[in-house]
């Protein structure tokens, strides 16, 4: 992976740098011994690594001020991270970047129901929102598959989505406000407490923008009000095809579930071998489906589900009678990276965004990607939406297998953009893709997002070398 | 009037504009925000049609022109709907370019997002006259920055918005509407807030002041609606005995909601949105100083109506930015839309980034200026 040549100037006066962080921040949150650096060398994707210059921990805004000013002040490139837990090399760090840890500022500031927000800081992960509220059966909508561990301030930056956004959307449906720190270090209140802005909408813009605009010091989300149950359903298929036509009559049926995934046949083998959930062995794809509501609905719900898959010639459907067996069902799905873990020792997860319709033509043009490429690769997808996570399984330790794997996920990506798609549905750019970008977008229309990041960023400092083709950059 | 019938029309116009334009479809919310000094117009009306629809995958894509009414119809044929339940205030000629360049939604905004939710793609010829896309036509997309999100609602000020591409829903098999009557500001919230904050998926949340009545909204199947109408009634019951509204009542009523029917005419009229408990306070504030007002969006959404004078809309805007909301000046004669400031000043941080974004997109100021704020 190609990076921009780190600044022999920033390089040469590292000690320097390291004793002015040291004098805005206490001891403690600046990082620059080797030992304790390495851990920031990557995030969740872990094929690439960079050791960073230094790395800083504040724990309060007025820290994240100082650091910046400091960094704009010595044009020192900086990379915001949350938890690190990026699949698309978001919180890659550089040589002479400084890493801006925002884990220290986990505290949730407020919650309010009867207007239905919490405010929180960046540093706090995602489920722990769920957690403060769900006493109350509020829930924080977005659910990453990383929830456990990942930021809301990541969640933010990337516009985290998860296996709920069918119904629920994706994180920048479910923001009200935030605070952003610019990289001259002044604070942009966005938002608020209110629904929709008046004037531009900067929430929006700011929401997946990847650390490219700045740095999110506080975040305010819309919790709700949780359902009276839940209760998911499987259904086994003879093809690809056969469940893809099945998700479309479903929904155009006027039901839409509030999660709607489809494994295909190496998905599900390696799913029911790691969790033994029950799965289909003989089929070759199979959708999992979740409503929500009281007892009565779901049955009432699932009732009509049923009678559409059963127009399918189904090899197996199970509807879940308790919550037990909704938790059996869904426990391969969720447990579906660590599966794929246990048959080969790495693999790639993409996230390319294709029309629904067009799923059998793609995976069929995967299947014969694989062959010519000789590496396995299982599907996980987010039927409803079109969401498709193709699991391409290498060798890490073997140079050719990884290059090799590199390319078949550039092609995977490439073909959802020529069928309609997108190049990622909710990993981000990152650096994974930032060389693809051109397969998607027009020069002018790369010109137009970089003169965007250029407004709030003129000297290029923040989380540079992401997202866009390096080529492209503005000389930083 | 420029009109061009094709997007590379609307290209050549801008690259051939020597001045500001007038950018609108039909000119129908023309009384929004503030008046625009442009010797020409340029109008996206006659780039019209729908160009994508794909029900299974619910989607939508129009050119910016096509009627509101012929997406809403064709939608309605295979019995699906727009989302945020767009107001019809501006008369039966809108363009679906206009509601999303306004980012206009209607009561089911409170809990299905608003226009800018559900905007998947947009196609626009920025100030050089250069056609762009961003977004696209699937469901889940974050590559790239989204500008799709960002042109929308950004009233014409930043490009020419060519083609929409939007996310739609199935319409529900039925409608209810829960009515409780004789309560005040403050308990009205609360009743909201006691249906949004229930298990039940509440998707409409209104109150009208002059009729002290809230109106809660189900929409689901049959049996559903049934269901959660008589249980959400019962757990409502300490502030009231409840009516409830069958299908084709529930339509009519949600239909003049949106549209803003029960607001009293009156020659300016404004659109507040604020966190909802603040929302009591505020319609207090604007009663004293003569207006009239109704509540959306469990309160979330305050429409006022009254006299277009400087007192009124200090008034509005002083009880807003109390409260930590926000306002637009929806409709007013132009010597006092020209004079205030028709939606909150930007700070002075964000208004330099702001200048540069709009510099960037359009580097001549000719797109719609002074719109939003005074140049």
């Amino acid at each position: 992976m190609e990076q921009p040549l780190p600044k022999a100037e920033v390089l040469a006066r590292r000690g320097e740098i390291l004793a002015g962080l040291r004098g805005i921040l206490p001891g403690e949150a600046v990082i620059g011994d080797a030992i304790s650096l390495k851990p920031y060398e990557t995030d969740g994707l872990t094929a690439y690594r960079q050791v960073p210059l230094a790395v800083v921990l504040p724990a309060s805004e007025a820290e994240v001020i100082a650091v910046v000013k400091f960094c704009h002040l010595h044009g020192i490139r900086m990379i915001p991270r949350g938890a690190g837990t990026s699949l698309s090399g978001g919180a890659l760090p550089l040589a002479d970047a400084v890493v801006v840890g925002m884990m220290r500022m986990n505290e949730i500031l407020e919650i309010n129901y009867e207007d239905r927000y919490a405010v929180v800081q960046p540093g706090v992960t995602n489920i722990a929102i769920t957690q403060a509220v769900e006493d109350e059966k509020f829930f924080y909508a977005p659910d990453p598959s990383s929830q456990l561990a990942c930021m809301i301030g990541g969640n933010v930056s990337m516009n985290s989505g998860g296996a709920h956004c069918l119904k629920y959307g994706v994180t920048a449906n479910n923001l009200l406000g935030l605070r952003l720190v610019t990289v001259e270090g002044e604070v942009l209140e966005i938002g608020g407490k209110h629904m929709d802005a008046a004037g531009y909408d900067w929430l929006g813009l700011i929401t997946g923008s990847e650390g490219q605009l700045g740095i999110v010091t506080e975040v305010t989300v819309r919790i709700l009000r949780s359902p009276e149950g839940q209760r998911a359903m499987l259904a086994g298929f003879a093809s690809n095809e056969v469940a893809g036509a099945c998700v479309d009559a479903i929904i155009s049926s006027g039901i839409i579930p509030v999660a709607l995934e489809f494994m295909d046949r190496p998905a599900i083998h390696a799913c029911e071998a790691f969790a033994h959930a029950g799965y289909p062995l003989d089929a070759e794809a199979m959708l999992i489906i979740e409503v929500e509501g009281s007892e009565a609905e779901q049955a009432d719900f699932l009732g009509r589900i049923e009678k559409i898959c059963a127009g399918f010639a189904p090899i197996s459907m199970v509807v879940s009678q308790s919550a037990e067996q909704s938790a059996a069902i869904w426990k391969g799905r969720k447990g579906a990276f660590g599966a794929i873990g246990r048959i080969s020792p790495d693999y790639l997860c993409m996230d390319g965004t294709i029309p629904t319709s067009q799923l059998p033509a793609v995976l069929h043009r995967m299947k014969t990607m694989s062959e010519e490429y000789g590496l396995k690769v299982a599907n996980i997808f987010h039927a409803g939406d079109g969401n498709l996570h193709p699991l391409i399984m290498f060798d890490a330790n073997d140079p050719v297998s990884f290059h090799k794997a590199e390319a078949f996920g550039a092609d995977i990506l490439k073909l959802c953009v020529e069928v309609g798609g997108c190049l990622t549905g909710e990993h981000g750019v990152g650096i994974e893709k930032r060389d693809l970008m051109s397969a998607q977008f027009s020069v002018g229309e790369l010109e137009q997002m970089r003169g965007i990041k250029s407004a709030f960023d003129p000297g290029w400092l923040l989380n540079p070398s992401k997202v866009f083709p390096l080529s492209e950059h503005a000389p930083g | 009037m420029i009109a061009p019938e094709s997007e590379a029309g609307v290209c050549e116009a801008v690259r051939g504009a020597n001045g500001p334009l007038l950018v609108q479809g039909n000119g129908t919310k023309a009384g929004m925000l503030r008046p625009v000094q442009a010797a020409e117009t340029l109008s996206t009306a006659r780039l019209s049609g729908i160009t994508l629809y794909a029900p299974n995958e619910l989607v939508m894509s129009a050119k910016a022109g096509t009627p509101l009414k012929e997406v809403e119809a064709r939608l309605a044929e295979k019995g699906q709907q727009m989302i945020a339940e767009p107001p019809h205030i501006h008369g039966e000629e809108q363009t679906i370019g206009g509601i999303f360049a306004t980012n206009f939604s209607g009561p089911r905004r409170v809990t299905g997002g608003a226009m800018r939710d559900h905007v998947l793609g947009v196609r626009a010829v920025n100030g050089n006259g250069e056609a762009q896309k961003f977004g696209g036509r699937v469901l889940k997309n974050v590559t790239g920055l989204d500008v799709a999100k960002f042109l929308t609602g950004s009233f014409g000020t930043l490009a020419v918005i060519t083609e929409v591409t939007f996310k739609v829903l199935p319409k529900a098999e039925a409608t209810g509407t829960i009515v409780i009557r004789n309560l005040e500001a403050e308990a009205a919230v609360r009743c909201m807030a006691a249906g949004l904050g229930s298990p039940f998926s509440v998707s409409g949340a209104a109150y009208l002041p002059a009729e002290k009545t809230v109106f809660l909204r189900i929409e689901e199947f049959a049996a559903s609606v049934k269901y959660r109408t008589e249980k959400l009634a019962g757990q409502l019951a300490a502030f009231g005995g409840a009516e409830i509204l069958d299908t084709a009542a529930s339509l009519a009523l949600w239909r003049d909601v949106r549209d803003c029917r029960p607001l009293p005419a009156g020659a300016a009229t404004w659109r507040v949105t604020v966190a909802p408990s603040a929302a009591p306070k505020i319609l207090a504030a604007a009663e004293m100083a003569g207006l009239a007002g109704i509540l959306d969006w469990g309160g979330g959404l305050i429409w006022l109506s009254g006299e277009a004078t400087e007192a009124a809309h200090q008034a509005v805007t002083g009880a807003a930015r109390a409260h930590g909301g926000v306002w637009w000046l929806m409709n007013a004669p132009d010597p006092l839309r020209a004079a205030v400031d028709v939606v909150p000043a930007e700070a002075p941080a964000l208004a330099k980034i702001s200048a540069r974004v709009r510099q960037m997109f359009d580097p001549r100021g000719i797109f719609n200026p002074g719109k939003m704020r005074a140049a």
